[in-house]
């Protein structure tokens, strides 16, 4: 078996800016790509992560997104500073958004974005502070790996 | 079915990616809301919208979408343009209005990414 994968990177997402918006997402699959990880799990967490850019940019001045991968996971933290969310449980319904006009021309600000980010992932913690900022842990299991401990990480 | 018996079908304009018509296609996933794309779109569909903005190719590039065709006549900019060719994401642009796209597609064989909604991943 080879070296266990422990790898870790922080991208900085610039608020307010739709011209950018996505760039790191791309840049993640890239490099979840370049690791090995299967494609179903890249998939996952490159919509996780496009959809936390998406957030950062309608809402928050800026924000950080991470992305850490080992043998049994890939984690997204998405860190920003911006209003912070008054009431989680209401923001995560589906449907439910404070979105601008800007950000509904652009095809988001439906309610979708919190939604599909507890959809995709197998983890997720909010926490979110007014006036200070929004952090959400998103975790992508690597199931195959966890049952079957012999393989090299993400062959299947 | 290739990309470019799509293009027939719905004598459209490719604005990017002539030289990928031979790629095959065989479902697809219409909405004007991205992330309803990025909820329940499946990698190989191919994308109606009438959404023209550049998120529509990043929408695209990151669910592994075959095409977009850009639906009602629309035009995207040049940064969409740009960034669909940076991103070897084909566009294609016809004037029949979304409902009439799906529906010749439809009637042609390509079949909705997913039937509907409700339990899948």
């Amino acid at each position: 078996m080879g070296e266990a994968l422990n790898f870790e990177k922080s991208f900085e997402v610039e608020g307010g800016s739709f011209q950018n918006a996505g760039n790191v997402s791309g840049q993640i699959k890239g490099i979840l790509k370049d690791l090995g990880v299967s494609t179903d799990i890249v998939r996952r967490v490159a919509i996780i992560c496009y959809e936390s850019e998406i957030n950062i940019v309608s809402y928050a001045k800026r924000g950080t997104i991470t992305l850490s991968v080992t043998d049994e996971a890939v984690k997204i933290e998405s860190k920003d500073e911006g209003p912070g969310i008054p009431d989680i449980e209401l923001a995560m319904q589906e449907g439910y958004s404070t979105a601008s006009a800007a950000v509904r021309e652009m095809g988001f600000g439906a309610g979708m974005g919190l939604a599909n980010m507890k959809k995709y992932s197998d983890h997720l913690i909010i926490t979110s502070e007014l006036g200070v900022g929004t952090c959400v842990k998103m975790m992508v299991m690597n199931f195959q790996k966890m049952l079957h401990p012999d393989l090299p990480p993400f062959t299947l | 079915m290739t990309l470019n018996d799509v293009k027939e079908i719905l004598e459209a304009d490719v604005l990017v990616g002539a030289e990928q018509l031979d790629k095959p296609v065989k479902t697809a996933f219409a909405a004007d809301l991205m992330s309803d794309v990025l909820a329940f779109a499946k990698p190989e569909a191919m994308l109606l919208t009438g959404l023209t903005n550049p998120q529509v190719v990043r929408t695209a590039d990151i669910l592994d979408i075959t095409a977009i065709i850009m639906v009602r006549g629309k035009k995207p900019s040049e940064e969409t343009i740009k960034l669909a060719k940076e991103l070897k994401i084909p566009i294609l642009s016809t004037r029949y209005i979304l409902f009439e796209t799906s529906g010749r597609l439809h009637a042609r064989g390509v079949t909705g990414c997913i039937e509907k909604v409700g339990g899948e991943m």
